[in-house]
């Protein structure tokens, strides 16, 4: 079975690795681990944002040897930071960085998130929630292989949450991507193929979510059970 | 459009600058036409430039600054790098003998680069609004301090007077080559920091979403700050400080760039041109049997529009 992406060596100082990593096409994995466990840092560890080190292939393209430009098509970030001082117009927003963004895969985006009655509207007036859904449109519109989203179900309303999960199923069923997305709602996890621990800047438990809640890695990455959380996959 | 408006209302300014007043071209003409191209080429050439190009300097680093702080309140004044190069261009001239107008623009750029510095230091580079000012605040004030120190305790004892004038912020009397040694360091930094314009843009979504698009916050930060130091420093060593215009004219900018910070950047320059230029008409023109500082002319007007800034900031957190 072919890969799309694979991590060797992948480092953060004092924060994550070096830790190996493969993810296959149209796997939706969530990253979950208490908090400052590495779960953000194991996001841009795997984007290779500056001061990381190790080497990330995604399609088979190293990420440190192409050009930026290239690069926005392989992997796409959503932060965990959803500050934003500047204002722009979400429209502007959305393609901010994109290259030749086509005109009809930015409306798509815009409406994919409800977002066509925001858009003349500057992303600094916006509610948290409201630039989550920018920003998730945004990775939209640019269509990277492998999106790394961090908390992407944070700060929104049921609605919503259910919308993001929604598009990120739908998102398998195109060839060759993946998504990585880090949550705290374990609740959620039936959603997943795939669940990645992370504690103490190492990958505690790696597999499915079932056999993830019936591990003992559950009770020792929590310091509680699922059990005691009342967490039930069916 | 708009573009074309600014780049003719820019050559508009530039000519009358260097026209106006009239009176002396006209009474020069009339009486001895050779000598009108040395009171033009001259004398107020260099004037025109150094306004024109100063201005420019302090709106694209300005814009540049506030696009990488993150910070409409960042610019060269607010964060002590104008303070820093006065400091850097006395010591050199009363302390280190240092009389030429070339090592005068270095210990500017030096003394900028040391405030921008001792500002990361103090504050960090992504530091809240009012941190950043404070420390900003704080480096400027002990650079205004230490240039008065430095002046009272020089050697010269004429020190004060002669600073006076220049570090207020004046174009008067500056040769060409004292043009040339502030403009060209600070028009090759210039063309370098323009160039960085979608980079800086990208840094709207956060460092983390410019780095995984292939940028490289940190270097870009150390870059434009070195940039930002040698454009500042080579002008202030040469002209003095002023005020306030490279924090007024990226606000404006903005304005024209749909709030892009970094596309800000050719129209803060532009507008800071136009400012600076217009401020020196006026103290020129303005006849009050003494000449102001064309910096103390820019910190009045620009006085009020901070203030403006601040509030409207203001309201936005607590709305």
């Amino acid at each position: 079975m072919t890969l799309l992406a694979e991590a060797k060596g992948i480092v953060i100082i004092g924060r994550i690795g070096p830790l190996d990593l493969i993810v296959r096409p149209k796997e939706l994995t969530a990253i979950v681990g208490p908090n400052g466990g590495g779960k953000t840092s194991l996001l841009r560890a795997l984007a290779q944002v500056e001061g990381a080190r190790g080497n990330v292939w995604v399609a088979g393209e190293s990420l440190s040897a192409i050009a930026p430009n290239r690069r926005a098509r392989l992997v796409g970030l959503l932060p965990a930071s959803r500050e934003m001082i500047w204002p722009i117009a979400v429209r502007n927003l959305v393609t901010l960085g994109l290259i030749d963004p086509e005109a009809s895969t930015v409306e798509e985006a815009l409406s994919l998130f409800e977002l066509e009655d925001l858009a003349r509207r500057t992303v600094d007036r916006l509610s948290t929630g409201e630039r989550s859904r920018v920003l998730l449109a945004r990775i939209a519109a640019a269509g990277p292989r492998l999106m790394l989203l961090d908390e992407p179900l944070a700060n929104l309303e049921p609605y919503w949450v259910r919308k993001v999960l929604e598009y990120l199923k739908r998102r398998k069923s195109e060839p060759s991507t993946a998504t990585l997305a880090s949550l705290h709602d374990l609740t959620q996890l039936k959603h997943f193929d795939r669940v990645i621990a992370v504690d103490h800047g190492a990958i505690a438990f790696d597999g499915s979510p079932l056999d993830f809640l019936e591990s003992r890695e559950f009770a020792r990455v929590f310091r509680l059970s699922a059990l005691e959380l009342d967490l039930a996959l069916s | 459009m708009t573009r074309f408006a600014i780049i003719l209302g820019l050559i508009g300014l530039a000519v009358s600058h260097l026209l106006l007043p009239w009176g002396p071209v006209e009474a020069v003409r009339a009486t001895d036409p050779e000598l009108l191209s040395t009171l033009l080429g001259e004398l107020r050439l260099p004037r025109t430039l150094l306004a024109l190009g100063y201005g420019a300097t302090l709106g694209l680093t300005g814009a540049a600054l506030q696009a990488l702080f993150a910070n409409p309140l960042a610019s060269p004044d607010l964060t002590g790098s104008t303070s820093g190069a006065a400091l850097g261009a006395v010591v050199a001239a009363y302390w280190l003998g240092f009389s030429s107008a070339l090592a005068m623009a270095f210990a500017g750029a030096v003394g900028a680069l040391c405030a921008l510095g001792l500002l990361i230091i103090l504050a960090g580079r992504r530091a809240e609004p009012a941190s950043l000012l404070l420390a900003g605040l704080a480096i400027a004030l002990a650079g205004g301090a230490g240039t008065s120190l430095a002046l009272a305790l020089a050697p010269s004892p004429f020190a004060f007077y002669d600073a006076f004038d220049w570090l207020m912020g004046s174009f008067a009397d500056r040769s060409l080559t004292q043009a040339a040694v502030a403009l060209i360091p600070a028009g090759i930094a210039f063309t370098l920091i323009a160039g960085r314009a979608n980079a800086l843009d990208l840094l709207v979504l956060g460092e983390d979403v410019a780095a995984a698009a292939g940028l490289r916050p940190r270097r870009l930060a150390l870059e434009i700050i070195i940039l930002s130091a040698v454009a500042v420093g080579a002008c202030v060593a040469v002209c003095g400080a002023i005020g306030f215009v490279g924090l007024i004219a990226p606000v404006i900018a903005r304005r024209l760039s749909a709030g892009h910070p970094g596309r800000a950047m050719l129209p803060a320059a532009a507008i800071g041109a136009g400012l600076v230029a217009l401020a020196d008409l006026v103290s020129r023109t303005v006849d009050l049997n003494r000449s102001i500082p064309v910096g103390v002319l820019t910190t009045l007007a620009g006085t009020p529009i901070f203030i403006a800034i601040l509030l409207s900031m203001r309201r936005r957190m607590t709305s």
